[in-house]
């Protein structure tokens, strides 16, 4: 990824506005019907406002997360937000992404969705997606892989994340007011941040 | 889906606008945000600011007037409000004395609240904040996000609201807001769900002689379904789950809301509410105060919640101090 961090950005709102009935049928299962509307609604303003001019990875993802952040709303907005933002900081002034740089700026995000949702692993969220997602994809470039390479391993844990998901009972956000009635059900979180690191894979392979 | 809307993506702003339109006299929106405040501001008193996603009319909008909240801050149906938003409500409503955030507890509004406050601080000002959490359907464990604040908020509201009015000081209006937190209890359950207008159909499938135990305010499922019977026996579930906090004991006086979800007849809440007063008079325990009506809806769910609030002298002085708001006046 050089200096295509607009189009990418775009590919990720592309996927988040076609899945919008999707991952809010998913929410209405264990939460509020609303994931996927206000996921959309975000990522459609990201779109509008994101500058294809820019081919600052860092700012871009800067004006991203601060978007998210003003339009979402929910618990998603402040969490994709803090994410985005948190990788920024990370990102900030490169123009081209090594496979280092991908793991700095998602241990970074982990770090800052885990901050703000006071959330562990294991407890029905998107961190069950993305903790496994990042140690694949550290495995992998740690034993020479290039950034496809562990980006698609990481898409691999973070799918299995999902079905680890639907094995567990939520304890944090609305899904934990139901108890054992959310088993049985995958994460719309885990589901929207498992999309996300497949924009960007594909994106990479081109 | 059949609704009297234009579009689901003006459903907000269309409604502030129309609530101001109806008010006047009492408030005034923020240009550009989703944002009411009193219309004569809140000048040299402690300001009350509470909020969440819409769809619970008149909460919060409703309640912003004398002697309950300064501002309040409108979200999209059933989402939190951003950061942003509440940060212009925390400005604006701020009289030079402080403010007091009322978020109910659901892990989007206290992030999205906690995050303007952290904001505000930075520009100087005093913000502190309560979080409600009286639903009791929901169990309070390490293992949850903890129980979800639903229409006990009101009682917030209208006490720590009387407080501020009186020139409580911010951490004075934090202790009644937290006194009445402390004593405050309610559960709710649903006879039909609600729908979202954005997501076109309901919430969740019951079947035409099944209830929704437990429900939330969102149009979450409660904890249990069940076979529908009186409203004697559905009342007595929800006041027995009440009862079994213990806080509520012979000789206690409380004061009581029925609380429509926004889709039910007031003839049932009133039917509901002769039981619940015959229960509570059986238990003796007096009843100080009872609120029937819609204060904290979920839309178009048909249903109710039960809220009790255990009073003393001092939390009586203060519900029974006068309030002017656009959902609730009382001289």
């Amino acid at each position: 990824m050089s200096t295509r961090v607009y189009d990418c950005l775009k590919a990720i709102g592309e996927k988040i506005i076609e899945n919008k009935d999707f991952l809010t049928d998913l929410d209405r299962e264990i939460g509020d019907a609303d994931h996927g509307v206000n996921m959309a609604r975000g990522f459609q303003s990201v779109i509008e406002k994101v500058s294809q001019e820019d081919p600052d990875i860092g700012a871009a993802l800067k004006k991203t997360g601060m978007t998210l952040l003003s339009t979402v709303g929910g618990a998603s907005g402040p969490l994709y937000g803090t994410a985005y933002m948190e990788a920024a900081k990370v990102l900030a002034g490169k123009q081209v992404l090594e496979p280092e740089d991908f793991k700095a700026a998602l241990e970074a995000a982990i770090a800052g969705i885990q901050k703000r949702g006071k959330a562990e692993k294991g407890e029905k969220t998107m961190l069950d997606s993305l903790i496994p997602a990042l140690e694949a994809y550290t495995d992998k470039i740690e034993a020479g892989a290039g950034l496809f390479e562990g980006l698609d391993a990481a898409c691999k844990a973070a799918n299995e994340g999902i079905e680890f998901t639907k094995t567990i009972a939520a304890t944090k956000g609305r899904a934990s007011y139901l108890g054992d009635r959310s088993i049985g059900h995958q994460d719309p979180g885990a589901t929207s941040a498992t999309m996300t690191l497949e924009v960007i894979r594909d994106f990479v392979k081109g | 889906m059949k609704k009297l809307i234009n579009g689901v993506d003006n459903i907000v702003d269309e409604m502030l606008d129309g609530m101001v339109a109806a008010y006047p006299k009492y408030i005034k929106r923020l240009d550009g945000f989703d944002v009411v405040v009193r219309a004569g501001g809140s000048e040299g008193k402690v300001a009350l600011v509470s909020g969440g996603g819409s769809g619970h009319e008149p909460a919060h909008g409703g309640f912003v007037g004398k002697g309950m909240l300064d501002g309040a801050i409108a979200g999209a149906v059933f989402t939190s409000p951003t950061p942003d938003q509440i940060f212009e409500a925390i400005k604006a409503a701020n009289g030079g004395k402080g403010v007091l955030l009322v978020i109910k507890n659901y892990t989007g509004d206290v992030m999205n609240f906690e995050m303007a406050a952290d904001m505000a601080r930075d520009e100087g000002i005093e913000v502190d904040q309560v979080i409600t959490a009286d639903d009791v359907a929901v169990e309070n464990s390490t293992w949850t996000t903890g129980r979800r604040g639903i229409a006990g908020t009101i009682f917030v509201h209208k006490l720590a609201g009387a407080c501020a009015e009186a020139g409580g000081s911010l951490s004075e209006v934090k202790r009644i807001a937290e006194k009445v937190i402390e004593n405050v209890r309610s559960m709710g359950m649903a006879v039909n769900a609600c729908t979202v207008p954005a997501a076109g159909k309901p919430s969740f499938d019951l079947a035409e002689d099944e209830i929704e135990i437990g429900i939330g305010i969102h149009g979450e499922p409660g904890v249990n379904r069940e076979k529908i019977g009186t409203v004697n026996d559905i009342a007595d579930k929800l006041l027995d789950k009440i009862f079994a906090e213990g806080i509520y004991n012979s000789g206690d006086e409380v004061a009581v809301m029925v609380n429509g979800m926004g889709g039910t007849p007031l003839m049932e809440l009133f039917v509901a509410n002769k039981h619940i007063s015959e229960v509570l008079a059986g238990k003796n325990i007096k009843v100080y105060k009872t609120l029937v009506g819609n204060y904290m809806t979920s839309l178009d769910m048909e249903g109710f919640s039960i809220t009790l609030l255990k009073v003393d002298d001092e939390l009586k002085k203060l519900l029974d101090a006068p309030a002017d708001t656009p959902a609730f006046v009382q001289v």
